[in-house]
């Protein structure tokens, strides 16, 4: 691929890449309130405002309950709209989460992973993200500070997208990625801003049968977030379903688009399927720990093993036929959770990865690796010897336990 | 002073259909409210009363943009309209001169759930009008206590019991914490007074920056009173002193007509048990065993407005009824 387009490298951490995407995407309304670890992007914003290099309208709000709630109004009177959080502070937006995706408000977060209390701690899992896996909005996972930059920028065009209007999360662990210092190839402002363009707004009919843009317009009042009762909740809640089943088209329209113009892709914009083409062992998992498991599976492959992982990029909707093509012929598949889903006999990727292969005719053995709850290091050693443990189910056809806890101590 | 013709010829920008309670004192508000605008105006509202009787899907009384997204929120869903209209302004993607933004909300959705943000909103200073329209319970979900419930009052959740009369603690003096935070306009109205009412509603969405309407407005059905009368008990409320009028424009206190007229004539000042009777969630003060909270009332409303008329600057005549 040639890319003519002159693009900076400069090291920013995941965080940094996170402000300075949005700086250069036209964003109108950024409302946040600060929160470990994703308190750089909210500091360096800050910076950009008190420095007059972005003409956003910043609200620092006095809870993420009310970040997300302005995010939504203003989004929904037809900014663009920006917010960000972390852990606790995704917990308290819980209502607001599912209020955003069923206002079909196409706001962008970005969630920088972390633990849930209690015990209180500061360090990355994937709890947060994960409790609000069903309310409906889109779930990207970067692997790394580039991916987090290139990932927000292409998130305002599919969350906006008029065939859509379905609010986007970017995941980026909590500071693996945040924290991070990496060198990241950054693009030209008026290139972002023409990528991200401007707002479109699609025509609804409002109670008068006149053609409005859905959005508060006084000249063009529309009532929206009404009481909706038993004879229409049921098919707005439907229609929310029907934009996901929507979204991969979209996704991978802008995923590609943005290919073309910077040289960089993210797998199929779904799943990064890892050396998996003859893949006869595999782990799946999301976020940084791909980066690690990859450097396992090429040692593993330099030693004549055929390993291989596939890291879910776009978590929701679910990639359901990428997952299948990429596992069906794998012999022993090992799912990375880092988070729990206490007393449900595995995670939640365990769940919907294994939920997804019950159909497929070769039905492999799926196990899984609870690893990494706050912020536990996952070394290259517990990696092998899950690797280890695959290559003993796959040799065998038999599985000792389905769910384990990766290097936690007894 | 807007009059009353001037006000028939105002568009009816909260219209009939909605399925409010018969005599509902909200639904008065709202009227009102909307008879005040100035020009394009966005609309946010709490999870409450009006919000229900008022946008059942697909229906709607509401000509003006109107957004509801949860109980707690309508100062963070201000916050936001206004930030995205001075955001859009500021790019030249909005073709109107000014937008007013009006959130609305009830007493649960401000004394309670929603201080937090109405506090930061105005700690914030966004250009918006808030209007709590003050019925003194949670109508919609079964008349429960809130912040805003009266000393005394039976409701379901601080129901009169053999024991206990009724709620044992007194209304939070909501108006004051939001003039503690020096926002450049707070004012208080009863619906029983509509010209006081429009006049407010136009100052809040004139000044610049945060302002605060607590509207008082009777809930026949919560308050067990009668449904022709709910104009006359939101009077009696401002005749008793229970409900006292007054605006603070940037911070400065000032009695309004219908309260100074009783300042300056204290026997003018209804006793409360007055008010008090035409409402049954009060009528076991009335029994012998609990007399003594219809006069503990009476002492606290007499201190408040001692200390209000202090504030306003009123040295009132000695009243010469007790």
């Amino acid at each position: 691929m040639t890319v003519k387009l002159e693009q900076q490298v400069i090291p920013l951490n995941g965080d940094e890449a996170v402000a300075l995407a949005v700086k250069q995407s036209d964003v109108d309304v950024v409302a946040a309130y600060p929160i470990t670890p994703q308190t750089i992007i909210v500091e360096k914003f800050s910076e950009y405002v008190a420095n007059g290099e972005v003409d956003t309208e910043f609200v620092c709000v006095e809870s993420e309950h009310s970040a997300l709630a302005a995010s939504l109004t203003a989004s929904l009177t037809g900014a663009r709209a920006f917010t960000a959080t972390a852990s606790a502070g995704l917990a308290l937006m819980h209502e607001m989460v599912y209020v955003t995706a069923g206002c079909r408000a196409p706001v962008v977060m970005a969630v920088t992973n972390r633990a849930l209390s209690a015990p209180i701690n500061i360090h990355c899992d994937h709890s947060d993200a994960m409790a609000e896996r069903d309310s409906g909005w889109i779930q990207i996972w970067a692997e790394n500070a580039q991916e987090t930059y290139d990932s927000i920028i292409q998130a305002f065009r599919i969350a906006e997208h008029k065939d859509l209007l379905t609010p986007v999360m970017i995941n980026l662990d909590g500071f693996f990625l945040s924290h991070t210092l990496e060198n990241v190839k950054v693009l030209p402002d008026e290139e972002v801003k023409k990528f991200v363009r401007t707002r479109e707004f699609p025509q609804v009919t409002d109670t008068e049968g006149k053609q409005v843009p859905f959005k508060l317009d006084p000249n063009n009042p529309l009532t929206l977030g009404p009481l909706d009762l038993p004879d229409y909740y049921f098919e707005h809640k439907r229609q929310q379903e029907e934009a996901m089943h929507v979204a991969p088209k979209i996704i991978k329209e802008v995923h590609d688009e943005y290919a073309l113009l910077t040289g960089r892709s993210y797998g199929n914009a779904f799943v990064d399927a890892y050396r998996m083409e003859d893949a006869e062992i595999a782990t799946v998992c999301l976020g940084s720990a791909a980066g690690t498991t990859k450097t396992v599976v090429d040692y593993l492959r330099s030693q004549g093993v055929k390993a291989g992982v596939l890291r879910i990029r776009t978590f929701r909707p679910t990639p359901v036929e990428d997952i299948i093509k990429c596992l069906e012929g794998v012999k022993a598949i090992a799912v990375m959770d880092r988070s729990n889903s206490v007393g449900a006999d595995g995670g939640p990727l365990f769940h919907e990865i294994r939920h997804v292969l019950y159909g497929t005719r070769s039905h492999p053995p799926v196990v899984n690796y609870i690893y990494g709850l706050g912020g536990r290091d996952m070394p290259q050693k517990t990696i092998h010897s899950i690797y280890k443990d695959l290559y003993e189910i796959a040799s065998t056809g038999k599985v000792k336990h389905f769910v384990q806890f990766a290097g936690v101590r007894d | 002073m807007v009059t009353i013709k001037e006000l028939a010829e105002k568009p009816e920008l909260f219209t009939s259909g909605h399925r409010a309670c018969a005599g509902c004192g909200p639904a008065i508000a709202l009227r009102y409210i909307m008879k005040a605008l100035r020009g394009p105006t966005i609309v946010t509202e709490a999870t409450g009363c009006m919000e229900v009787v008022s946008t059942i899907y697909p229906y709607t009384s509401w000509k003006v943009p109107w957004v509801h997204t949860a109980f707690e929120t309508a100062a963070a869903n201000a916050s936001g309209i206004e930030a995205a209209v001075k955001a859009l302004k500021r790019k030249n993607r909005l073709k109107y001169e000014h937008v007013d933004v009006i959130a609305l909300a009830g007493d649960g959705g401000t004394y309670d759930i929603g201080i937090q943000a109405l506090s930061g909103a105005a700690e914030r200073g966004h250009d918006f009008l808030y209007v709590l329209y003050d019925n003194e319970g949670y109508m919609n979900t079964g008349i429960q206590r809130s912040g805003g419930t009266p000393y005394g009052a039976s409701t379901t959740t601080s129901p009169a019991g053999t024991v206990i009369p009724g709620k044992t603690e007194y209304k939070k003096p909501i108006a004051e914490i939001m003039l503690a935070h020096e926002i450049p306009y707070v004012a208080t109205a009863s619906i029983g007074y509509w010209t006081d009412v429009i006049t407010k509603v136009q100052k809040g969405l004139e000044a610049e920056g945060p302002a605060f309407l607590h509207l008082f407005a009777p809930c026949p059905r919560g308050w067990r009173s009668d449904t022709a009368k709910t104009v006359e008990i939101a009077r009696l409320a401002v005749e008793t002193c229970m409900f006292p009028l007054w605006e603070a424009v940037d911070g400065e206190c000032n009695l309004s007509p219908q309260s100074k007229a009783i300042a300056l004539k204290p026997d003018r000042k209804k006793p409360v048990a007055d008010y008090l009777k035409m409402q049954r969630r009060f009528s076991h003060l009335f029994a012998p065993k609990f007399q003594h909270v219809v006069d503990e009332i009476q002492t606290d409303v007499d201190k408040r407005w001692d200390r209000l008329l202090k504030k306003c600057n009123v040295s009132s005549p000695a009243k010469t009824h007790d």
